[in-house]
């Protein structure tokens, strides 16, 4: 489903140039559970963007679902995105403005989708992600887990090929952080392919298939 | 994105910031009110001022006494300077083109009937009046075509002294003061109401020579001239400046035409226009810098919020609308409120002074409202480029 060769990422700093992703080729399937490790600064983000579209290598070829994805303009970009795309992130990035069921039906609306049809979408994850009571609270007013769990539901609620997780629980205490893992294992149960860069070990021990990511490179793999 | 979920989310931002977003809007506001204002009053006003002149005639020519030179100073300090005199005002009338000559002496005096006593204005004027003013008698007859020098004393009251002085019956032919003078009521004038400010009925009028004499004066403030139909202005005017100079032996009057008041007004008027205008286009300025500034904050404090938004879809272009959506949406908003203050003011304005025809046309209206929104659109263009522009990565970093 997610297929990367040869994808290459430079960046240029104070003249220098600077090699986050070298030459790493990685096959994703539909359904998979894969987790990336890594130290710091070895390119775990640069390699979930480029795979979440948000970042555009330098070299190298990916095919989403068959298709090529490497040189598309910014409108088509943003299109695939929003279908095939779900991010998590470390500071979840709520809108605080936002009540946690706006923030849920953001994709939707971006994408056009009428309000009513969003109001079920996301009325039918809040009340499985035991949300019922608080979908008219703002982010300010939820726990870090509950935030984070607004920020799953909203990565989730186009039904995305993929759900790409940079440090999930990086912000989050250990049984808020477990009670995340359990969820998004839930839905890779369900047939969610998901992909979570952890730098905590046990985390990325659970993936059935665990990437080690270093200095750009892939440096081992446990399976695919 | 639908555009009410557009609107929906533009709104929510500018509450989430309600006092910048005020004192931005307020800019605008200001702005929207001058124009309103300036419009709705700027046509009535020219309007109401012109009616307001017409009425009495525009084949009116008026002399001053004492010239006025280009330098502002009359050549009276020189102690030449000859008086208007009923003798000039005779003199004039026997200009072919004058239909009517009227001497004018104004001031204000005491009247007394029957142990009633009120302090009016009074005018000392020519039998002609009337006719020059078209001005209708009520009752009775205007002042007779005496000799000037030796008019006899009658007085014709204004509608308004009529009932007060004389509150249950006739006045005419009742005797009365004025001053120190006595006199016999004549005529009573039609009701006139307000004319440019002047109660036209809280007035008397008197026979010239009586006036002078009343106020202890040598010279007449002024001759009134009409002239034929038929004519133009600048001939009368020439004809009539060739038999004063004729008896002054030197230019040492003025002479104005009703066209030259007009003139006079209309400037004042345009230039009143003028100020309120730029009154109106520094506020539009400011506001639209406020706008410029409030949106460029936006853009760096919501970078992060722009990462996420293009994260879960949304397109540059996307991104680029919201922004300039939300700049129009707060310079709409504040040419809203502008509006509703100038379209406040402006009814004030007819309120306090009934007289001034107040009135905006619509499609002014809507130029104001549209002209506020071209400003949000404009001012709103590079910082919503800002925001378009953003690398999603960088921007989701920068929290
Ligand atoms: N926008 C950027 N500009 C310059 N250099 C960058 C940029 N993004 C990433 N890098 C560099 O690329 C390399 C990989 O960065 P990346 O963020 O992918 O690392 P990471 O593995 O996610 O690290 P961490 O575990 O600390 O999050 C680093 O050396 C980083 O400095
Ligand atoms: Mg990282």
């Amino acid at each position: 489903m997610i297929e990367l060769s040869d994808i290459c990422r430079t960046f240029t700093v104070g003249g220098q140039e600077v090699r986050a992703m070298d030459h790493v080729s990685l096959t994703i399937g539909a359904g998979e559970y894969l987790s990336i490790m890594g130290p710091s600064g070895s390119g775990k983000s640069t390699l979930l963007n480029i795979i979440g579209l948000l970042d555009t290598p330098n070299s190298g070829t990916y095919l989403l679902d068959g298709r090529d994805v490497t040189s598309l303009a910014d409108e088509q970009l943003a299109a695939t995105r929003s279908r095939k795309i779900g991010f998590i992130f470390q500071f979840f990035h709520l809108i605080p403005r936002l009540s946690a069921a706006q923030n849920i039906e953001l994709p939707l609306m971006l994408a056009g989708v009428p309000l009513r049809q969003r109001r079920q979408r996301s009325a039918v994850l809040i009340d499985s992600f035991g949300l019922g009571n608080r979908r008219h609270h703002r982010p300010d007013e939820l726990s870090g887990g509950q935030r984070q769990r607004v920020a799953i539901a909203r990565a989730v609620i186009n039904q995305p090929a993929v759900l790409l997780a940079d440090e999930p629980t990086g912000n989050l205490d250990r049984s808020s952080g477990a009670e995340i893992i359990d969820l998004l294992e839930g839905l890779n149960r369900a047939g969610q392919t998901l992909v979570i860069v952890t730098h905590d070990p046990e985390i990325g021990e659970r993936a059935r298939r665990r990437v080690r990511v270093v200095d750009g490179r892939l440096a081992s793999d446990s399976g695919g | 994105m639908g555009t009410r979920d557009q609107l929906q989310f533009i709104v929510s931002s500018i509450r989430a910031k309600r006092l910048q977003s005020f004192l931005t809007g307020l800019g605008i506001a200001v702005g929207i009110a001058a124009v309103i204002l300036l419009t709705s009053m700027g046509e009535g006003l020219q309007r109401f001022v012109v009616a307001e002149f017409t009425q009495f005639g525009s084949n009116l020519i008026a002399v001053n006494p004492g010239k006025v030179t280009t330098m502002g100073t009359t050549l009276g300090i020189l102690g030449s300077e000859r008086l208007l005199t009923l003798d000039d005002c005779e003199a004039l009338r026997h200009l072919p083109q004058a239909e009517a000559v009227v001497p004018m002496v104004q001031g204000n005096v005491e009247v007394k009937a029957e142990g009633r006593t009120r302090r009016i204005t009074l005018y000392g004027v020519g039998a002609e009046m009337d006719r020059a003013f078209r001005m209708q008698v009520g009752s009775g007859r205007f002042l007779p075509p005496d000799d000037p020098r030796l008019a006899r004393p009658f007085v014709v009251l204004g509608d308004k002294v009529a009932h007060e002085l004389f509150p249950n019956d006739n006045p005419l032919g009742r005797r009365m003061q004025i001053g120190n003078q006595p006199a016999r009521v004549l005529g009573v004038m039609e009701h006139k109401g307000q004319v440019l400010g002047f109660d036209m009925d809280d007035t008397v009028y008197i026979p010239a020579v009586r006036a002078l004499d009343l106020f202890d004066r040598e010279g007449l403030m002024e001759i009134d001239v009409l002239y034929r139909d038929g004519h133009e202005a600048s001939e009368v005017v020439a004809a009539i400046k060739r038999i004063l100079v004729n008896r002054h032996g030197q230019e040492d009057f003025t002479i104005t035409t009703q066209q030259q008041m007009l003139d006079v007004l209309g400037s004042v008027l345009s230039m009143l226009t003028v100020a309120v205008g730029a009154l109106g286009g520094i506020s539009l300025l400011v506001g639209s810098v406020g706008i410029f500034t409030i949106m460029t904050i936006a853009v760096r404090e919501r970078t992060a919020e722009i990462g996420l938004l293009r994260a879960v879809g949304a397109s540059r272009q996307q991104i680029l609308l919201l922004f300039l959506l939300e700049g129009t949406v707060l310079a709409g908003l504040g040419g809203t409120a502008g509006l509703a203050v100038g379209f406040s003011l402006a009814s004030l304005i007819h309120a306090l002074v009934p007289l001034l025809p107040v009135h905006t046309p619509w499609s002014f209206v809507i130029f104001a409202e549209l002209l506020s929104m071209l400003i949000g659109i404009i001012a709103g263009i590079i910082p919503a480029r800002q925001a378009a522009r953003l690398d999603p990565v960088e921007a989701l970093r920068s929290e």
